[in-house]
């Protein structure tokens, strides 16, 4: 293969690159080699660790695929096909740090389901994607690996926390990758890299073995190249697990093979939130979107202004209830059972105190000690009761716009990646960039931000698209369709 | 209202986490500007709204009674900062006598 073919096998889609594999006109032991050869070229830091280790790692595992493919054997289209996970996956025997200092040496005992079903469909597991440390960020960059960088323009952010998986799949080390998404962690990397990234209904996607940030939000998602690639991951990794008690029962459709476009918009009530169009949503991202819905409306859709009237509290209530869990989901880190613990205590008391105060960065403890604060004495009533019933309140929202629109369109992110090294002077700047992305956690509902638009600089814009809870298909849908306008716009 | 340093430090305690204190000066600082933007969920109107714990409807599962090999202790053990073999190992934490 010369250069110009190895770029071109790598900037394939996941469909494409499965077509290719099963028509054998290219094996995965080819793809496996091109992909870890791109990987340890790549400037971007979007892997932690590479599964290439001496059990054979993802050529062993390519190998074993081909061998299925030539006895007729294969086990689908995902058979063979190159892909990563977010480091807060745990894989038996490899080691997941969270971008920790804390579970810098840890090494899982078991597997997450997510993982296990990617296995069982023969995916060829890459290695281990960057992401804020405990995904506690919103733009890779409290990893203790280093920030990730954008591969669009990698002077800026990969946005976060799964801004590594973002990264691997715009910059062609990975046909795609399953992120994690409390709060935006997929979405708005998706958007800030011009991929797609989808965060399915709560309880779609077992949560069993990845590292939970907020588990009533927590929720993995594929990050691809596009939508058709999003469908194949998700129905791959979609259904209901024993092990997560909060997964749903309800059957898991063929994402894939019920895939349908533009021709969809004819029948859409599409409604955008004014309270997402507003003065804190950058000019040029706000009509990047008003241009989107003149396209929609062009193409049959209904689309009008609604209101989600509770839609101003949905940030703070997120942070003060995602704090909340999150400070309990990181009271497991003691330094007992596993993980790092400090040297030279003198005391048990001593030796808690000085594990998590050398073992979590900044932004961990920033959470885990707001977390503590909302839900002590004082605040309690205000703070974490309250966010509690903003969220009956938001979740009401939007069940009552859904009586009205079948989707919901804003945008992705207030505005579009920035630069490495920004400091944000206030903390709740920077957790104002998810404002867009958070409700859908809140409310628990499918959202998927597909890339569509760019600013000055060229950096990509995502948009996000709404739908009910459980109507993963329906958001799968109209992504598909926005993607075919874009077609259209590239060539008229 | 600001969040003081002592506040901080009462919290770090219960968080298990030592500070330095410039970090506990720091993150007076963080918190008491996070305490003002979370402010504004203090101010919503909530008479006679119920909390909401999760997202979507979920109801209690039951499951057969079954029984399912756990994980080997070596294994589990491995990860440890310490153990002898056959448990974990802490610094003390009852005193003596």
């Amino acid at each position: 293969m010369n250069e110009t073919q190895k770029q071109e096998l790598a900037s394939l889609s996941l469909a494409g690159v499965a077509a290719l594999l099963e028509k054998r006109e290219v094996s995965s032991g080819e793809v496996t080699g091109l992909m870890l050869e791109r990987i340890r070229e790549s400037k971007n830091n979007a892997y932690i660790c590479v599964n290439d280790g001496e059990d054979g790692g993802a050529l062993k595992a390519a190998a074993e695929a081909d061998s299925r493919r030539r006895e007729g054997k294969s086990l689908g289209p995902l058979d063979g096909v190159p892909m990563a996970l977010k480091d807060d996956f745990c894989i038996r025997g490899m080691k997941t740090t969270c971008a920790s200092r804390t579970l810098e040496n840890f090494i899982p005992p078991y597997t997450a389901t997510v993982a296990e079903k990617l296995e069982s469909a023969g995916a060829i597991l890459l290695g281990k994607l960057n992401m804020d440390e405990f995904s506690a960020g919103n733009a890779t960059d409290t990893s203790i690996f280093g920030a990730t960088r954008n591969p669009r323009k990698p002077e800026h952010v990969a946005g976060g926390s799964s801004g590594g998986s973002a990264a691997a799949v715009a910059e062609d080390t990975a046909y795609f990758a399953i992120g994690t998404d409390a709060g935006g962690a997929v979405r708005q990397p998706a958007a800030f890299c011009g991929v797609v990234g989808m965060k399915p209904t709560y309880g779609r996607v077992s949560r069993y073995g990845f590292v939970h940030y907020a588990s009533s939000f927590d929720q993995a998602g594929p990050l691809s190249k596009t939508v058709e690639d999003c469908a194949l991951a998700l129905s791959a990794i979609a259904g209901f697990d024993p092990r997560d008690a909060c997964s749903l029962h309800d059957p898991v459709p063929d994402y894939h093979a019920g895939l349908r476009g533009a021709e969809e918009f004819k029948s859409f009530r599409i409604g955008i939130p004014k309270e997402y169009m507003g003065s804190q949503i950058r000019d040029d991202v706000r009509q990047n979107l008003t241009e989107l819905a003149a396209r929609l409306q062009d193409a049959g859709a209904l689309v009008e202004e609604c209101s989600l009237p509770n839609a101003k509290y949905a940030s703070s209530a997120h942070y003060v209830i995602s704090s909340a869990e999150f400070n309990s989901n990181m009271a497991r880190y003691d330094g007992v059972k596993f993980g790092y613990r400090a040297k030279g205590y003198e005391s048990y008391e001593d030796m808690l105190l000085r594990t998590r105060g050398e073992g979590f960065g900044d932004e961990v403890k920033r959470r885990i000690l707001f977390g503590i604060y909302s839900l002590s004495g004082g605040r309690f009533n205000d703070y974490y009761l309250q966010a509690q019933k903003a969220r009956t309140m938001i979740i009401e929202d939007y069940r009552q716009a859904f009586c009205r629109y079948d989707l919901l369109l804003t945008p992705a992110a207030p505005v579009t990646a920035w630069p490495l090294g920004t400091a944000f002077p206030d903390p709740a700047q920077a957790y104002m960039m998810d404002m867009c992305a958070v409700p859908a956690n809140l409310a628990g509902i499918p959202a998927i931000s597909v890339p569509w638009g760019a600013d000055k600089a060229g950096l990509p814009m995502g948009v996000q698209v709404m739908a009910p809870a459980l109507c993963d298909d329906l958001v799968l849908h109209a992504a598909r369709g926005i993607e075919e306008l874009r077609e259209v716009r590239a060539h008229g | 209202m600001a969040i003081t340093k002592d506040t901080i430090r009462q919290i770090a305690g219960l968080a298990k986490i030592g500070l330095t204190d410039e970090e506990a000066e720091r993150f007076a600082r963080d918190l008491s500007k996070i305490d003002t933007f979370v402010g504004q969920v203090a101010k919503l109107e909530t008479e006679g709204v119920a909390p909401a714990t999760h997202s979507v409807q979920m109801k209690s599962v039951y499951r057969d009674d079954v029984m399912i090999p756990s994980l080997p202790r070596e294994e589990l053990l491995a990860n440890a900062p310490e153990h002898d073999g056959s448990g974990f190992l802490t610094p003390k934490v009852l005193d003596e006598g």
